[in-house]
């Protein structure tokens, strides 16, 4: 919205098609470090247009660094990002990284919880207008696409209601429905069903199998039992580098990962637990009653 | 069950009482409070009317404030050095104008023999009146875009125009020459060619007072009630979540503190006529953290509150300091910690009927609520 950027051009259209058999998001040997301390060490990773990938990996495995460097809050150390085709993400300010149609979602939800739920929706919306455009009113078919978004995610009986009075379930949804308004190219979405109840996580699930398709989605979760119940691709990250890619039973099945899982120490250990076993805490989570 | 309890929530919030409440807010009580602004000359003395002109100045400035501090979450406490800003360029026109082609008399008097080059401009009112505006705004938007470029918000940024006041003010009193020192700029005595003391003319002041004011208040209601009002709540609420959602919020605060600091120098404009002196005192920490005060106590976040606050803050202080001027301050210090604690919404919220915190329970939470409704982001 503010100054001219060219990539209003892409959202109309008027770029020639990407080549759909490219990846719309290619990591191209890309190193992270923080103080001498490598977090991401050459990965290479490439993401297919409307593929839905899930990213695992133990604590430490570089996760969510991999997502900060591609959203530009963190910058890399060497190393490219080449989203769309073209473009170079790695040199880019986050709100620029927006406008090219890259959605980010947070761990803990991050919306403004003194306005009413469409109103997030619609301070999101209105993210490619100028100044001058923000002041006049919301155009009619941007208010239906806000309703129909808020139905896609569950929300659209909550829509005049303060969002700070939201579940913790329907904030995570809200933060999803702000994103999908703008209609990201690809959508990052860092563990989407932490906290969530299990009634609630699957819901999210369905959600995520639903948006899917239309637009790429890189899904960074910690849940294994939502990873196999949702998952069709994963990748597993391990002291910055892939360790193993495939779908969720070719991974678990791979021994590096089991290692890796496993670790040499014993209290590593849990995250074995946690990679095959089920979470029996998780299920003793009471479910709430609609 | 979940449709029924969604069906009743829809019904609630499309009830009349709240959108009665709604209309009470944004229309009707400004209305009756414009009505009675425009009355008050035929009821009230010469005098009254010359105080309330000077309070209704500070209301401008304070919905100045409460646009930034109230809505986007920003707490300025330099916004004194805007308003006088405002004031020194509207006192440069008087005494260019009053010294009738001569050197201004403090100039003389500190071994000037010629009028400085920045002055000379000021001796016509088509330049002076809009500097009012744009010195302070100016001055605003270059240090608010080095500031928000480098992502310094919450106490920083309060920090730093705090900083602002005390170096401005100082400034100020140092180069006597060209600014009078301590006595700031007075004696000044015709306004356009017509006496300034005259009370036709301090009826004039008063209503242009009353009419800027409505200006200022019906510019930032527009702004605040549009998608732009409401990003500006949503920076305050999460300031990283607008960042990602592709904005850019370094310009959009460099925006709104630049205008908010035009508006409070076009008060501190009205304000030198109608007082008849602008002097540093105007512009150090102490009036601008007054200035915070009177919208904390009207309420923030309320453009309402912000006239209401500066209205009651300074008649108090009139009447109060008049009779025990010892006991003021003590007063003022204690009103700010009761419109933080005690009743966060000011006094608009205690008339909207959002009651008390319980002033005998301060517990950690209710603390750190209290702060970081101060400035957002404070207790993160």
């Amino acid at each position: 919205m503010i100054g001219r950027t060219n990539n209003s051009a892409s959202h109309n259209g008027s770029r020639p098609t990407p080549d759909l058999s490219k990846p719309i998001l290619s990591v191209e040997s890309l190193t992270v470090s923080f103080d001498g301390f490598t977090v991401l060490d050459e990965l290479d990773l490439a993401i297919g247009y409307g593929e839905m990938r899930f990213l695992i990996g133990p604590n430490g495995a570089g996760k969510t660094t991999l997502i900060d460097v591609i959203t530009g809050k963190s910058k890399p150390t060497k190393g490219r990002i080449i989203f769309d085709g073209t473009t170079d993400l790695s040199r880019r300010q986050e709100y620029q990284l927006v406008r090219l149609g890259v959605g980010r979602k947070f761990q803990t939800p991050a919306i403004f919880s003194s306005l009413t739920v469409y109103q997030n929706l619609e301070v999101t919306l209105g993210f490619r207008s100028r100044i001058t455009g923000l002041l006049r009113k919301l155009r009619q078919g941007d208010g239906d696409r806000i309703m129909s978004t808020l139905e896609e995610v569950g929300l659209q009986h909550r829509a005049q209601d303060i969002a700070g009075g939201l579940s913790h379930g329907e904030k995570q949804w809200l933060e999803i429905g702000m994103l999908l308004v703008q209609e990201p190219k690809l959508l990052l979405l860092d563990e989407p069903v932490a906290g969530m109840t299990r009634r609630e996580r699957d819901r999210t699930g369905e959600l995520l199998q639903s948006i899917g398709g239309a637009r790429s989605v890189l899904v960074v979760e910690h849940d294994m039992d939502f990873v196999r119940q949702f998952a069709q691709t994963v990748t597993v990250l391990h002291l910055g580098k892939v360790l193993s890619e495939g779908t969720m039973e070719e991974v678990q099945q791979d021994p590096e990962v089991v290692r890796a899982y496993l670790g040499n120490s014993r209290s590593q250990r849990p995250q074995a637990g946690r990679l095959n076993g089920r979470r029996e805490a998780e299920h003793a989570a009471p479910v709430a009653a609609d | 069950m979940t449709t029924m309890s969604s069906i009743m929530t829809v019904v609630r919030n499309a009830s009349a009482p709240v959108r009665m409440h709604d209309r009470i807010g944004s229309w009707i009580a400004p209305a009756i409070m414009l009505a009675v602004l425009l009355a008050a000359p035929a009821v009230l003395s010469d005098f009254r009317i010359a105080l309330l002109g000077k309070f209704l100045t500070f209301a401008m400035l304070a919905v100045s404030l409460n646009l930034i501090w109230g809505y986007a979450g920003m707490l300025s406490l330099g916004h004194g050095v805007f308003f006088g800003l405002g004031g020194y360029a509207m006192a440069m026109f008087l005494k260019l104008e009053s010294a009738g082609g001569k050197l201004p008399d403090f100039m003389f008097w500190s071994g000037l023999t010629e009028l400085p080059f920045f002055w000379a401009p000021f001796k016509y009112a088509w330049f002076a009146i809009p500097m009012t505006f744009v010195v302070p705004a100016v001055l605003a938007g270059a240090l608010g875009y080095l500031v928000f470029r480098s992502r310094i918000t919450g106490v920083y940024f309060a920090l730093i125009t705090q900083a602002l006041a005390l170096i401005v003010s100082i400034l100020f009193i140092g180069q006597q020459a060209y600014t009078g020192g301590t006595n700031g700029i007075t004696n000044y005595t015709t306004i356009f060619g017509y006496p300034l003391n005259a009370p036709s003319m301090q009826l004039i002041l008063y209503y242009a007072s009353v009419a800027a004011l409505v200006a200022a208040y019906l510019l930032c209601w527009w702004l605040i009630s549009s998608r732009l009002g409401r990003l500006l709540v949503a920076m305050r609420d999460d300031e990283n979540r607008v960042r990602f959602s592709g904005y850019d919020p370094a310009v959009l605060k460099t925006l709104v503190f630049s205008l908010s600091a035009g508006i409070a120098g076009v008060a501190g404009a009205l304000f030198t006529p109608q007082v008849g002196i602008i002097s540093p005192t105007m512009m150090g920490i102490v009036p601008s953290i007054e200035i915070a005060i009177w919208v904390a106590v009207g309420g923030r976040g309320v453009l309402l509150g912000a006239v209401i606050g500066a209205v009651v803050v300074n008649g108090a202080k009139s009447g109060l300091s008049e009779s025990f001027p010892a006991v003021w301050q003590y007063f003022l210090g204690l009103l700010f910690i009761g419109a933080v604690l005690l009743f966060p919404s000011g006094i608009m919220g205690l008339l909207r009927g959002e009651g008390w915190q319980r002033p005998w329970w301060l517990s950690r939470e209710q603390v750190r609520g209290a702060i970081s409704r101060l400035i957002p982001g404070a207790t993160r």
